[in-house]
C-alpha cells in the first residue's frame, strides 16, 4: 500500500470495515461446512435424525460400487460438458472478438440473454422442444419421417444436450474477454515468420488465451459436477448423478450423515479438479511458450 | 492510432468458425422461440385443432401460487441484495484500503462462495439453520442468498477501487475533509457504479437461484423458480410456457437496458 493513502482513509479505521463480512463468512460459510464434515462421521437415527456415534460407514458406503458408478458418470458428464463447451465456445468467442464493430454488440447481446435467463426456464424450453407433442416430433410427423411420436425426452442424450447448451455462455464469456484483448497482429507476425495456420493456432493463439480457457473450464466444470436440475428435469428417472443422489439423501431419504459424506467427496473431487485444471494449463503454457520463443529465435 | 492499427489487423473469422457460431446460436435460441410460440397455442378440446390465444397468460397471471412466488422472490431479492451490497462494499474497501493481520486469508476466503458447489452450500446451510432452530422460510432464504452473492459485489467494487486515482482522496484530506467526508464526498461517488452493478448482479442471482433456495426454503415460502420447478415436474403446461415467456421477456428488457454490452459496464466480463 502506498504511503500517501495513510491520510485518505486512515488505515487504523478502515480495517473495521472487514469485520461484518468476516463474521458473516465464519457464521454462514465456515461453520456450516465444518458441520457437514462432522455430520459425515455420525450415524443416522431410526427416524431420520442424527445419532452422535462416530463411524466411517458413510464413507465406505460412498465408495460402494453402486455409488462409485454414479460418481464416475457425473465426472464423465462434467468433463464432456466442459470439453464440448470449449470446442464450440472457442470458435464462438473468436467469431465474436473478430466481428465487425456493428455486429459485435448484437452477437454479445444474443449471448448475454441466455446467460441471464433463468436456468429453470432454459431447461424447461428444451423439455418443451423435445416433448412427445413438441415441435420436433410434430415436424417429423408432418414431413412423414415418423409414423408416431417418438420419445426423445428423459434420455441421457437430452441431459448432455441440456448441459452443453445451458453451460455454454459460462465458457464463451471469459473466452471472449481474453480474445477481445488479444493482439491479433501477433498472428500476422507468426505467419510472416513462416508459421502455418495450425502452428499459429496452437503455438500463439492458444497459449496467449489460456487464461480465458482456464477460467471458462472452471466455470463450466465445477458447477456441472454437482448439477441437479438438468438431470432431474431432462433425464427422468434414468439418470442419477451426484447432485441428484445428494439431494435425494437430504430431502427424501433423510439420511443426512450419508448425504454429508457424499458432499464431502464431491467437494474433494471439485478441489482436486481445480488443482489439476490449473496445473495442467500452467505447465502446458510454459512449455509451449518457451517452444514459441525458441521457434521465433 | 494504436486502436486503429489493432482494429485493422483483426482477421476475419474463417467460414467454419462462423458456421459453428451460427449453428450454436440457433441451438441456444430455437428452444426459447418454441417456448414462446407454444405459449400462444390453444387446442380445441373437440376437434383438436390449434388456435391462437392469450388465455394462458391471463391464467398464469391469475394463479395465486405463482403470484405469491413472485412476491416472495422480489422480497427475498430486495433484502438479500441490500445485505450482500453492504457486506460486499465494506469488505472491498477493507481489502483495497487497509492492512490487517489475516488479510490474505480473508481475501482467499471471499472466493469460497464462488468455488463451493451450490448443492453443498445449500445443504450445509440447511443443516446449520436446523441446528440453530431457525424456521425455514423467507428469512432463511435471504440469509442463504446473501451468503452466495456478496462475493460478486466484492469483485465489482474492488475493480472500481483499483481503477480510481487514490490521490483524489489524498487531495480531499489535504483540503481539510474529515475521513467520513472524504468517504461520502469522494470515494463513495466514484465507486458507486461498481456498487450498483454488484447490487444488480446480486439481485439477479437471487431472483434466478434454484438449488440453494430448494434446500433452504420451508413450507409456504416457495420462490418463483421453485414454483416453476414443481409445476414442470407435474408436466408440461401452457401456463408454464406463458410464465416462462414473461420471465424471458423481462430478462431481454433487463439485458437491453441494464447489462447493455455497448455501455461497457463490464458486467458480462465479471461473471
Amino acid at each position: 500500500m502506498e504511503p500517501h493513502l495513510k491520510n485518505s482513509l486512515s488505515k487504523s479505521k478502515t480495517y473495521w470495515f472487514a469485520i461484518p463480512t468476516i463474521g458473516w463468512m465464519i457464521w454462514f460459510l465456515v461453520i456450516p461446512l465444518i458441520i457437514v464434515f462432522i455430520y459425515s462421521f455420525l450415524t443416522k437415527g431410526i427416524y431420520g435424525g442424527i445419532v452422535y456415534r462416530s463411524t466411517l460407514e458413510n464413507y465406505s458406503r460412498a465408495f460402494d460400487w453402486l455409488y462409485f458408478g454414479i460418481f464416475f458418470q457425473s465426472v464423465k458428464l462434467a468433463l464432456f460438458t466442459a470439453i464440448f463447451c470449449l470446442l464450440i465456445g472457442y470458435p464462438m468467442a473468436y467469431a465474436l472478438a473478430t466481428a465487425s464493430q456493428k455486429l459485435r454488440p448484437v452477437l454479445l447481446t444474443l449471448l448475454v440473454v441466455p446467460f441471464w435467463t433463468n436456468f429453470v426456464v432454459r431447461t424447461y424450453a428444451l423439455k418443451v422442444m423435445f416433448a412427445d407433442q413438441g415441435p420436433i416430433n410434430s415436424l417429423a410427423l408432418s414431413l412423414g419421417l415418423i409414423d408416431a411420436p417418438i420419445t426423445l425426452s428423459n434420455s441421457y442424450a437430452m441431459v448432455w444436450l441440456g448441459m452443453v447448451t445451458n453451460y455454454l455462455p459460462y465458457m464463451v464469456l471469459p473466452l471472449y474477454v481474453t480474445l477481445e484483448k488479444f493482439d491479433f497482429s501477433l498472428l500476422e507476425a507468426g505467419r510472416d515468420l513462416g508459421a502455418s495456420g495450425w502452428n499459429n493456432f496452437w503455438k500463439v493463439l492458444i497459449p496467449l488465451t489460456k487464461h480465458g480457457i482456464v477460467t471458462g473450464s472452471i466455470l463450466v466444470f465445477t458447477p456441472a459436477l454437482g448439477e441437479f436440475l438438468i438431470p432431474d428435469l431432462l433425464g427422468g428417472a434414468k439418470t442419477m448423478l451426484m447432485g441428484n443422489l445428494i439431494t435425494e439423501q437430504f430431502l427424501k431419504m433423510r439420511d443426512w450423515p450419508f448425504g454429508s459424506a457424499l458432499s464431502m467427496v464431491l467437494m474433494a473431487v471439485v478441489l482436486a479438479s481445480l488443482v489439476v485444471i490449473i496445473r495442467l494449463w500452467m505447465k502446458e503454457s510454459e512449455a509451449s511458450s518457451s517452444e514459441t520463443m525458441r521457434d521465433a529465435a | 492510432m494504436k486502436a486503429a492499427l489493432l482494429h485493422r489487423s483483426k482477421p476475419s473469422a474463417k467460414w467454419f468458425v462462423k458456421l459453428i457460431t451460427t449453428f450454436t446460436f440457433l441451438l441456444l435460441y430455437i428452444p426459447l422461440v418454441c417456448l414462446v410460440a407454444y405459449s400462444f397455442v390453444g387446442t380445441d378440446p373437440v376437434s383438436g385443432a390449434s388456435f391462437f390465444t392469450w388465455n394462458w397468460y391471463s391464467e398464469a397471471l391469475k394463479d395465486e401460487g405463482l403470484r405469491s412466488g413472485l412476491w416472495i422472490s422480489l422480497w427475498v431479492g430486495l433484502w438479500s441484495t441490500l445485505g450482500a451490497t453492504i457486506l460486499g462494499t465494506t469488505a472491498a474497501i477493507a481489502l483495497e484500503r487497509a492492512s490487517f493481520p489475516g488479510k490474505k486469508l480473508f481475501d482467499a476466503f471471499t472466493l469460497v462462495p464462488l468455488i463451493v458447489p451450490e448443492i453443498v452450500m445449500g445443504l450445509s446451510l440447511l443443516i446449520w439453520f436446523v441446528a440453530l432452530g431457525l424456521t425455514l422460510g423467507a428469512f432463511s432464504i435471504i440469509l442463504a442468498h446473501i451468503t452466495f452473492s456478496f462475493s460478486y459485489v466484492i469483485i465489482t467494487v474492488r475493480t472500481r477501487l483499483k481503477d480510481f486515482d487514490p490521490s483524489l482522496e489524498e487531495a480531499a484530506r489535504d483540503l481539510g475533509a474529515t475521513p467520513a467526508q472524504t468517504f461520502w464526498k469522494v470515494t463513495f461517488p466514484l465507486i458507486w457504479p461498481g456498487i450498483l452493478s454488484g447490487a444488480l448482479m446480486a439481485f439477479t442471482l437471487s431472483f434466478d437461484d434454484f438449488l440453494i433456495t430448494f434446500f433452504t426454503a420451508g413450507v409456504g415460502s416457495d420462490t418463483l423458480p421453485i414454483k416453476l420447478y414443481s409445476m414442470i415436474k407435474y408436466g408440461i403446461s401452457p401456463k408454464v410456457n406463458a410464465l416462462s415467456t414473461l420471465i424471458l421477456l423481462a430478462t431481454i428488457l433487463m439485458v437491453l437496458f441494464i447489462f447493455n454490452p455497448k455501455k461497457k459496464t463490464g458486467l458480462a466480463a465479471h461473471s
